[in-house]
């Protein structure tokens, strides 16, 4: 990989606790690289030291071949050196400003007259046309949104830096504009990287994935291979427990869509907006197996793929099945069915799931 | 009433105002922002004017103008003058005298500015002056209004420190205090309830106006 973006830093709290910023990020044009974890996990941290506003005290931080941090040569760029656009999660818009002197504060280097032209594509762009006198106390969470993603892109920053941009808006919003979101990062072309601790946001937004907990970067790498191979069970935690696989959407009609993943083709609840990609996320529990897989004559499940089982992991009063059905499935039964059906690795089996079970997050 | 005493401690207290705002600016933000161990000394010595009797202070300045002090001596041979009972002499005395009533209203206003707009306007490519001119003095204004009024309002009222520096010297340092302490040792009541009732007056109104400014403050940065 042809990486942009090295970070390989750590900041050390006088309490021994440390954060961790260890990833890569390839580049110049269009990535959306996801920090993902729990609260607490060191996400802002990483951030932070990504913009220049913590230092870090071991390692360093190179971005298109310039060093931004190195501690052991006491290089540490200034947030102003970084040439960056960022996105706090309370957005911090100037509130004394108007909304078009928000979005034209970082670009004094400008003519009056280039300003008012960035500023007037920036209005279109977000859609914040008539709001332009506005102060921020006088906008909606949305707006506010809006207007702080506009500051932050006005510069025309190498790389972007969005912490929880979503987060402090109500659901109906969040789910219209993760969608913009991405449209809007892939038309300006520059690298982002986003903190989320909400994996719907995370698979819709993102190429790449960097998991962290507890201040370390547990793995990190394509969003689809963290998905599927989790490298150690503290990964497999924080991701959760469903089967995330990628799939093309094939048709929608009448509020369902069918989505072919691998050789197989399952049916599921229309999210909405869905386009030609999407993920879909399958909960173990909902997911039942039955031995062969002829015609049914009774359930209202509308999936029965033929599987076969390549592994039985006991897990308590429950057996975790894992199966190929065309892309690997998991399934969660009581160690009591599974011995009722005497199921041992190799068998031809029928895994059943309702299209409702199966959750589809649209990515293109 | 002494029209002359009266002028010379309105411009004793507008030269002070505006010295005290340009020292006070860098001086306040420094305590608003420094991470330095021995901050808190510094704030207790700004503080000191709060607690120390007039006297006590203007006694050390004046030891510290006189001519065999160093200042005293570079003071002398710069300008031919001696400080000690002279009007700089009493402007500098105003001004440590009064630099608590300055500073810490600035410096309580900079550190209630969210550390998240200062961070943004850095992220923004603004320098950490341009960032205190166009967001951290703007939110501030309450705080550098009363600043400004404290410290002119202090100033006009002095009376320890500039009889210990200043002496009593009309059209010199003769302040409107002193002239009405000067009325009353003479026995002159008359003059000096009317001299006394424009100070009372002239505070009052200078109060009363800021407090009501701060009070109708529009502040539409009230977020959330």
């Amino acid at each position: 990989m042809d990486a942009h973006l090295i970070s390989d830093a750590q900041r050390r709290y006088p309490d021994g606790t440390a954060v961790e910023a260890r990833f890569q990020i390839p580049g110049p044009g269009f990535s959306v690289t996801v920090l993902f974890g729990p609260s607490g996990s060191g996400k802002t941290t990483v951030l932070r030291l990504l913009a220049g506003l913590e230092r870090a005290d071991r390692g360093s931080i190179h971005f298109g071949g310039t060093a931004w941090s190195d501690a052991d040569r006491g290089v540490h760029l200034p947030p102003q050196a970084r040439d960056l656009g960022f996105l706090p999660q309370a957005y911090h818009l100037f509130p004394h400003l108007s909304v078009t002197a928000n979005l034209g504060y970082g670009l004094v280097s400008l003519t009056a007259r280039e300003r008012t032209v960035r500023i007037e594509e920036l209005l279109l762009l977000l859609d914040l046309k008539g709001l332009e006198d506005r102060r921020p106390g006088e906008l909606s969470g949305g707006q506010q949104q809006r207007v702080a993603l506009g500051r932050a892109l006005a510069r025309r920053p190498r790389l972007l830096l969005l912490d929880e941009p979503l987060s402090a808006l109500d659901r109906p919003s969040q789910l219209r504009l993760r969608k913009e979101l991405r449209e809007l990062l892939r038309t300006l072309d520059i690298p982002t990287v986003l903190v989320t601790h909400d994996r719907t946001e995370a698979l819709q937004l993102g190429d790449r994935l960097v998991v962290m907990d507890q201040g370390r970067v547990c793995q990190s790498g394509d969003i689809q291979q963290v998905f599927d191979r989790p490298t150690d069970p503290a990964v497999a935690r924080i991701l959760g427990v469903e089967t995330v696989v990628r799939g093309r959407v094939e048709s929608v009609s009448e509020g369902m869509a069918t989505v072919s993943v691998g050789s197989a083709r399952i049916l599921a609840a229309d999210p909405g907006s869905l386009g030609q990609q999407a993920f879909l996320c399958i909960r173990g529990e909902d997911v039942a197996v039955e031995r062969g897989c002829g015609p049914s004559s009774g359930t209202t499940a509308r999936n029965r793929l033929p599987a076969r089982i390549t592994a039985l992991h006991p897990e308590g009063s429950l057996m975790r099945i894992s199966l190929d059905c065309g892309f690997p499935l998991e399934s969660l039964v009581t160690r009591q069915a599974c011995l009722d059906l005497h199921l041992a690795e190799g068998d031809q089996v029928c895994a059943i799931l309702k299209a409702a079970a199966v959750h589809l997050i649209p990515h293109d | 009433m002494d029209w002359e005493a009266i002028r010379l401690s309105l411009w004793l207290a507008t030269l002070t105002t505006v010295a005290l705002l340009i020292l006070g600016l860098p001086l306040a933000y420094w305590l608003a922002f420094s991470r330095r161990r021995w901050k808190f000394l510094v704030e207790a010595v700004v503080a000191m004017p709060l607690v120390l009797p007039p006297t006590v202070l203007g006694f050390y300045l004046l030891m510290a103008m006189g001519p065999r002090s160093p200042l005293g001596r570079a003071w002398e041979s710069l300008f031919g003058s001696t400080l000690p009972f002279s009007f700089e002499g009493l402007l500098i005395a105003s001004v440590l005298y009064s630099l608590p009533f300055m500073i810490q209203p600035l410096a309580a206003a900079f550190a209630a500015v969210d550390r998240g707009l200062i961070e943004a306007s850095w992220c923004l490519g603004e320098s950490r002056l341009r960032t205190f001119l166009r967001v951290i003095a703007p939110l501030s204004w309450a705080g550098i209004l009363t600043g400004l009024v404290l410290s002119f309002a202090h100033t006009l009222g002095e009376f320890g420190v500039v009889l210990m520096v200043g002496g009593n010297l009309p059209g010199r340092t003769r302040t409107v205090s002193i002239a009405i302490y000067d009325q009353v040792q003479a026995m002159e009541y008359a003059p000096a309830a009317r001299t006394a009732a424009l100070l009372l007056g002239v505070s009052f109104l200078v109060l009363a106006f800021t407090y009501a400014l701060r009070r109708h403050q529009r502040k539409p940065w009230t977020l959330i």
